[in-house]
């Protein structure tokens, strides 16, 4: 088999591409992160919503490596959307991430199944490099994997590697450039399972290798790249139309086929030398970890700590951040000069920055937990004890983490739906997560239950105004698994679900790991979701402080007239000049004109205004209501709830915030999609602007209808 | 070691029992099966069972695959009976 080998030698290129592909646990993403560093960045895949991780290293002084981290995929079927993107731009040479060398990453420890990938990519014929990774657990496991006898049986470049340890990381960096084999012979022979219309395709199309054209022959419905070349499509369409084929037979004849030589290789190369350790590890772990009992207290005591983290631990840091934006705000009024510019900067952008910043202290922590749950092998146990309860709800087991950080705040929580991988459950879980009372509700619930409940009224032993804090949370939850439940019958799936996912051995999480994936993550939500939040919050600024005609300016004339008072009543006339010009602004205006339509739910304008700016984070409502009601100092509660609760109903001569009203309003906070953040991370997250639209309709008419039924019943 | 003739689905094994894998009853599923290593000949075996009864985990080419019942009950086994 060592016969006329050609080779390809990329050493005085100055920059090669380079693509990284393998199976899904097989250390990929650590080999990524040992080749790049800190030198990665996240982009897209043309066209289709997968994440692209590139980046570079220096070979030589002349000599750069790019490369590409492909998604991983058990396979080169173009199933799922990520193997799709896996299959293009290996099988497509005109792609523009197509690369010069592939680097299959093959996990060791588990080489029969990893080799079928890697016996895929050498019959398309391509400059292969195979990085033999985990050779330490093979060691530890006693067994001995004979590397040369590997590399002559498959005619390719073998290199074993340790990428957790950096073991063997600098020698494919070596071996990318010495001259490097291209696989010539046949792991299988592809022709006797479709010689024919192998022979067809290739008149037709120039491919590499029979197996392209195969490959070709059976997944030309998945194929997108001849879209460009509508002559040769329609040829290969007519060639394809002519004969019957039977797809799904070409493919389990290719797979076992494959499989056989595989077992050949298999048995030849790699010598068992003692019974295996980090399996039985990994067994007796699991009899605790996947426990009836134990499993599920482990399981809950876990989300409970990344709960009470990223709720409480993260208040500290979200303060500090806020203060120093206080600073800067102070800073910039003192230091600029007054004018358009300088409130549009401060008011609309760097308020908008510090909504967008605030959120990062959640991110890191969450993000933490979740690569150290995902590197550990742990989160694919938590997919295994809750999938059967989850799944009735068109959810995943992995659904669990987002939707309970989504109590602390639903942006990091959406952002941690990368981990499902059904694009259906997915969805379903970024479409619920916001119902789940998230933390920036907790001030707007705090204010109105306050004016419903006294402090010491309790019922039975429970404190009445926690029970009614408590109800909102389930009503949440609640909400959140109808809704999920009723998509699941309305969603149509994209493809195909399994449940077929492997268990991974545990090992110690890398820290490496777990500080790139938390850069990789804030970098994305700062730059990406950022952008649109900045821009959302200048709107607002805009309909908050400005007024048609000169109504501003007459309401700043009237109350800079009489300047003669002092102190005190100073901060009241400023207050009042608030609300005035607050009511007079396009808020204002918009906040009026909405008044008919949220009548029934029993809110007047003043509450309409509220609803309007507070779509820049919910606890804005508070501030809003501060402004409205002159209630002078913001962050005084206590005299906004005195102001509000004298108000009275001119109507009916009773207090305006009746517990119909505020029972009414609890409800429609606790539905409505009162966050313009939550949006455009679900627009980043799905890459469509779909999503983040239907999202806020639904929340919207779910709000308002419930809003409704609770007003109408109380009043 | 024996093989038995009688077929019986993934599922129906018990935990700790092993079984050689003789066929498929679903085409599509076998494709995926068939790339994740369930190949007709190799040794499977029951590893664990999940708390609420669903899904279970199985060894199978060296390695841990947890599927749900339904996608278990796909493939045809023969078990393995050890005899002392």
């Amino acid at each position: 088999m060592e016969s006329n080998k050609s080779f390809v030698h990329f050493s005085d290129v100055s920059t090669l591409k380079v693509a990284l592909v393998g199976n899904p646990n097989c250390g990929k993403s650590t080999l990524f992160n040992a080749l790049t560093g800190l030198h990665q960045k996240t982009g897209n895949f043309p066209g289709v919503t997968v994440d692209k991780k590139s980046g570079y290293t220096k070979l030589t002084s002349n000599t750069t490596a790019e490369f590409v981290d492909l998604p991983g995929t058990y396979s080169l079927y173009p199933k799922s959307i990520d193997e799709r993107v896996a299959f293009e731009v290996l099988c497509n040479p005109n792609n523009p991430d197509h690369p010069a060398v592939t680097i299959v990453v093959a996990d060791a420890s588990n080489l029969k199944r990893n080799l079928f990938l890697v016996s895929q990519i050498i019959d398309l014929k391509i400059p292969v490099i195979l990085a033999l990774n985990m050779m330490d657990l093979v060691e530890k496991e006693g067994d001995v994997i004979d590397v040369v006898r590997l590399s002559e049986r498959l005619g390719v470049k073998v290199v074993g590697i340790s990428a957790r340890n950096k073991e063997g990381v600098e020698a494919l960096k070596l071996a990318l450039l010495e001259p490097l084999p291209v696989p010539q012979y046949d792991f299988i022979d592809i022709k006797k399972i479709a010689s024919e219309l192998i022979d067809k395709i290739t008149d037709v199309v120039k491919v590499n290798s029979d197996f392209a054209a195969f490959q070709i022959i059976n997944n030309f419905s998945e194929i997108h790249y001849f879209d460009t070349e509508s002559d040769k499509k329609t040829k290969i369409k007519g060639i394809l139309n002519a004969t019957k084929i039977d797809h799904n037979k070409l493919q389990s004849q290719e797979s076992l086929e494959r499989y056989k030589v595989i077992n050949r290789i298999v048995e030849e190369c790699i010598t068992h030398q003692s019974a295996i350790k980090t399996i039985s590890f990994t067994h007796k772990l699991d009899s605790i970890l996947t426990h009836r009992i134990f499993g599920y207290a482990i399981f809950l005591s876990v989300l409970f700590f990344i709960f009470q983290t990223i709720f409480f631990l993260a208040a500290y840091p979200m303060e500090w951040i806020e203060s120093l934006f206080v600073i800067l705000t102070n800073w910039a009024e003192h230091s600029l000069p007054a004018g358009e510019l300088s409130n549009l900067l401060i008011n609309g952008i760097i308020a908008g920055l510090s909504g967008v910043v605030v959120f990062v202290p959640q991110i890191i922590l969450l993000f933490a937990f979740i690569a150290i749950l995902e590197d550990t092998g742990y989160m694919a146990r938590v997919s295994f004890i809750m999938d059967k309860l989850m799944r009735r709800y068109g959810l995943n087991g992995r659904s669990v983490i987002p939707l309970i950080s989504g109590v602390a705040c639903a942006v990091p929580a959406i952002m941690s739906t990368r981990t499902i991988s059904s694009w259906k459950e997915r969805i379903i879980t970024v479409m619920v997560t916001p119902l789940m009372s998230c933390s920036a509700r907790l001030p707007v619930y705090t204010l109105l239950i306050s004016l419903v409940a006294p402090v010491d009224k309790t019922i039975g032993f429970f404190n009445y105004q926690g029970l009614i804090l408590m109800s909102l949370y389930l009503i949440g939850f609640l909400a959140a698994i109808t809704a999920a439940w009723v998509m699941k019958r309305i969603l149509k799936a994209r493809e195909k679900s399994y449940f077929i996912m492997e268990l991974p051995v545990y090992r110690s999480p890398q820290w490496r790991t777990v500080g790139l994936t938390i850069l990789d993550k804030v970098k994305l939500f700062l730059f990406d979701a950022g952008k649109i939040i900045i821009a959302i919050s200048v709107i607002l600024w805009f309909l908050s402080s400005h007024a048609p005609d000169d109504r501003m300016e007459s309401i700043e004339k009237k109350y800079s007239n009489s300047n003669t008072i002092k102190n005190t009543d100073d901060v009241a006339r400023e207050a009042k000049m608030s609300s005035e010009k607050l009511e007079a602004s396009y808020a204002g205006i918009l906040g009026k004109s909405i008044e008919p339509a949220i009548a029934p739910l029993g809110f007047d304008w003043k509450i309409g205004i509220s609803l309007v700016t507070s779509f820049a984070a919910r606890e804005v409502f508070v501030g809003t209501m501060a402004t409205i009601y002159s209630a002078g100092n913001k962050d005084n509660s206590q005299s906004i709830r005195d102001k509000m609760r004298a108000e009275v109903n001119p109507k009916t001569g009773l207090p305006k915030f009746s517990m119909a009203v505020c029972f009414s309003l609890l409800i429609f906070y606790a539905f409505a999609m009162q966050c313009m953040s939550t949006l455009a991370v679900v627009y980043r997250e799905t890459k469509n602007w779909k999503w983040p639209t239907i999202q806020f309709f639904f929340m919207g008419a779910l709000a308002y209808l419930s809003s409704l039924l609770v007003y109408q019943l109380l009043k | 070691m024996n093989k038995v003739n009688a077929l019986k689905n993934l599922s129906q094994l018990k935990i700790g029992q092993s079984a050689i894998i003789d066929s498929f009853t679903d085409e599509v599923m076998a494709l995926k099966l068939l790339e994740m290593g369930c190949t007709p000949g190799e040794v499977v075996k029951l590893d664990r069972i999940a708390p609420m009864g669903d899904p279970i985990a199985i060894s199978v080419s060296g390695y841990l695959l947890s599927l749900r019942k339904d996608e278990a009950s796909t493939i045809l086994v023969s078990p393995i009976v050890v005899k002392n």
